[in-house]
């Protein structure tokens, strides 16, 4: 608005509640405007919010004395004593700040484990195209069945062909020789994969109106979640194969995918559940009136209202479904963490582990913090328009 | 007449009636279920035969032949397989009811810190939440147990209070000498706390009847720190600390937990404290601030208004999650098994691989944690009712 002598209605004194009919419509355009930012100065904002009261202004200077100490004692450490560069571990030995150049010098076993060395390259691209299939994935203009559902099976396919090779000259590779980010990835979609479809078979059994189906589902959700997740990687190395008649095996990394996909899927029922719990009694309702049955009701209208409005928790599991994969360090398959531990071993450079367990802890944060913050952000676009 | 006359139409027969198919789906079901029980069973059973290993518990009562690093009761290598279990559980349990009592105090006061006025505060308090949640647990014990692992030996030790010891053999602590006074104050304490909550029913009651306020809070602190406190100097105040001090290779007196316990129990309550924080940080700003304008407009004191306005609300939305979260640590222990704490899992897993009985041990870890799963949720719904709405 070019005229500022039009008051708000918030704003207008007592005396201008009669505004002609020209100045209501400017008004009303006015609405669509944002309200006026408070703009106050330095001075202000420290007094409001780290001097508001005498305990608060103790804290602060505590604090900051604290944060100043230490900011001080890791500028020291991490960047101006750090060695950034060397092949020589006697060179970070003599040094009195971090060696950050233990991950210049072993990032490549770190990130790909015992993939062999020449063929990296290929691990390379493989990321680059899981993780660029995935942002596309989370754009929501690309949130169609026809765009998505093709993209990945050629991505999967990409990814596989890449992984295993044995064809278009590439060498073969075995599945127990993946390891690093690569095979950290490969567990966490494989979880996913088979785990959503269980999830939601789960949550729609445990809602069931046939007791024995809603009593199976509860049984194997309430135990499943009653166990640790190491008990489970357990029975999937140590005693599944037990199970399977002579000559019959599994591999080992698919029966792991499966334990842990069974273990995410229970977490993921729960919420789904949640969902289901909040579609009002109407939908099923108007569904069945329709003469929709029950899959048809659930596919169209029941499941894309539920898992709206559990998305929030559902992103939550599947964050702790990315931080889980790092538990198959205890039986021995070599996803980022395990790699790291083993390249830690090495007594030329086991002394500086802190610096590595730092660099894949952001590797891991960074995933972590950017699926949660990009979970916000979905909220933010799903609730547009709606109250839940 | 044109009613009677129309042709039956064929979905009014039984076959498709909802019930009549619910019944065939659910024997269906319960058909296959039973079906890959008994196969399972089935090719177990001859594959243990064709591999000579024996089955059933009779494994329990042969001596286990491995030692145990840390036991709260007696236990050597020539106990049997079911005492070093126990010990195992016992284990578990020590270290997951300390974590969950740190990892609450560590929660709530970052929780609190996190909706503080304070810029500073709140933004490092979010910080760590940020940084702690987003990197896994595992990562977080592997972590700990390499920085104790390579802390300096007792001869040089980090010391950050006089008489504490940080050292590669792990935290070593003053105790009190025992003392005949001690149990007295214990039984004093008791009483103490008996007599705050009797004291709290009766001033609720009279509240209620005469509608005046008779100050608990400090009388009944009074009543269960004083109590002791008396006992404590008639007892003419006996105060003899075991300070631990440098013998050799390793410290002589005081109280000690092993590196591994540490680790694994920072590791898991610094973990867990950041999502107790962020219930904590939700249950607070769940409460609108209507509430506590109202309340203050009805002339209640601050102190009155976080009881009886802000926290009996808070608690509501806080208590559910809260009980998750200490089900989960409880399980995260098991992580001992990677950096050699010997908990269920550990003493589980070495008994696995010497006896080759992979279902039984299997079976038996996953039963204790399922019992201390519903024991915990069954406490924590007991004190869930407690806390929830009470409809009038």
């Amino acid at each position: 608005m070019t005229e500022t002598t039009i008051p708000t209605s918030a704003t207008a004194p007592a005396g201008q509640t009669g505004v002609s009919g020209m100045a209501l419509e400017r008004i009303r355009e006015n609405v669509s405007e944002p309200p006026p930012t408070e703009k106050i100065g330095a001075l202000r904002w420290l007094r409001r919010n780290l001097f508001n009261s005498p305990i608060n202004s103790a804290l602060t200077v505590i604090f900051l004395a604290l944060l100043a100490y230490w900011g001080v004692a890791f500028f020291e450490w991490g960047i101006l004593n750090a060695v950034w560069y060397t092949k020589d571990s006697n060179v970070c030995r003599e040094a009195t700040g971090a060696c950050w150049a233990v991950i210049a010098e072993k990032h490549r076993p770190m990130l790909f484990g015992l993939y062999p060395y020449d063929e990296h390259w290929r691990l390379v691209i493989a990321l680059v195209v899981y993780l660029g299939t995935v942002c596309v994935t989370l754009a929501p203009p690309f949130w169609k069945k026809y765009i998505l559902v093709p993209m990945w099976i050629v991505s999967l396919a990409v990814v596989g062909t890449l992984l295993w090779g044995g064809v278009f000259g590439l060498k073969y590779v075995d599945a127990t020789d993946w390891g690093g980010l690569p095979l950290t990835m490969v567990l966490f979609t494989g979880t996913l994969l088979f785990g959503f479809p269980i999830a939601i078979l789960l949550a729609l059994g445990r809602r069931s109106r046939l007791p024995a189906v809603k009593a199976i589902s509860v049984t194997l959700i309430e135990s499943m979640r009653g166990v640790p997740l190491i008990t489970i990687l357990f029975v999937a190395v140590n005693v599944f194969p037990l199970f399977l008649p002579e000559g019959m095996d599994i591999n080992k990394m698919l029966r792991v995918v499966i334990g842990m996909a069974i273990f995410f899927a229970c977490y993921q029922a729960e919420v789904i559940r949640g969902g289901l719990q909040a579609i009002p009694r109407g939908q099923y309702e108007a569904a069945e009136a329709l003469g929709l049955g029950y899959w048809r009701m659930t596919y169209k209208i029941i499941l894309p209202q539920a898992l709206r409005i559990c998305l929030p928790g559902i992103v939550n599991h599947i964050i702790a479904a990315f931080k889980n994969t790092s538990f198959v360090l205890i039986i021995g398959l070599f996803d980022i963490l395990t790699a790291t531990t083993s390249v830690m071993q090495d007594p030329l450079w086991r002394r500086f582990f802190v610096e590595a367990y730092l660099f894949v802890a952001l590797v891991y944060f960074v995933f972590c913090f950017a699926l949660s913050k990009y979970s916000h952000q979905v909220e933010r676009w799903l609730n547009e328009g709606r109250r839940f | 007449m044109a009613v009677a006359d129309l042709p039956r139409k064929s979905n009014t027969s039984v076959l498709n009636s909802l019930a009549f198919r619910g019944v065939v789906y659910q024997i269906l079901l319960a058909a296959a279920v039973l079906f890959a029980g008994w196969y399972l069973y089935y090719n177990a059973n001859t594959n243990l035969e064709r591999q000579g290993i024996a089955t059933g518990f009779s494994f329990l009562n042969e001596a286990a032949g491995f030692g145990i690093g840390e036991s709260p009761v007696p236990y050597d290598s020539a106990d049997s397989y079911g005492r070093a279990l126990v010990v195992g559980i016992l284990n578990t349990l020590h270290v997951a009811i300390v974590g969950i009592v740190l990892a609450t105090i560590l929660g709530v006061v970052m929780g609190i810190a996190r909706v503080s006025s304070n810029w500073l505060i709140s933004k490092l308090a979010s910080a760590y939440v940020e940084a702690c949640r987003n990197v896994p647990v595992v990562l977080h014990v592997i972590f700990w147990a390499s920085i104790i692992r390579n802390l300096p030996s007792p001869r040089q030790a980090f010391s950050p209070f006089e008489g504490v010891f940080i050292t590669n053999r792990g935290l070593t602590y003053p105790i009190p000498v025992g003392n005949p006074v001690y149990p007295w104050m214990g039984l004093a304490l008791l009483i103490g706390i008996v007599g705050a909550i009797v004291l709290a029913k009766w001033a609720g009651r009279r509240r209620e009847l005469t509608g005046r306020y008779f100050p608990t809070f400090w009388p009944g602190l009074g009543l269960v720190l004083g109590l002791p406190l008396i006992v404590w100097l008639a007892g003419g105040a006996p105060l003899e600390w075991s300070v631990p001090a440098l013998r050799g290779f390793n410290y002589r007196g005081g109280a000690s937990m092993t590196p591994e316990f540490v680790a694994l129990l920072v590791g898991i309550t610094v973990y867990t404290g950041a999502y107790i924080a962020e219930i904590v940080r939700a249950g607070i700003q769940s409460v609108p601030h209507g509430q506590v304008e109202a309340a203050r407009a009805i002339g209640l004191r601050p102190g009155l208004v976080m009881r009886f306005v802000i926290l009996p609300q808070a608690l509501r939305v806080i208590v559910p999650p809260t009980t998750s979260q200490y089900l989960s640590l409880t399980k995260n222990s098991s992580l001992g098994v990677l950096i050699g704490y010997p908990d269920l899992v550990n003493v589980g897993n070495t008994t696995l691989n010497q006896t080759g009985q992979a279902v039984e041990a299997i079976a038996i870890m996953m039963v204790v944690y399922l019992s201390i799963s519903l024991t915990i949720s069954l406490f924590m719904n007991v004190y869930n009712r407690l806390v929830a709405i009470k409809e009038r």
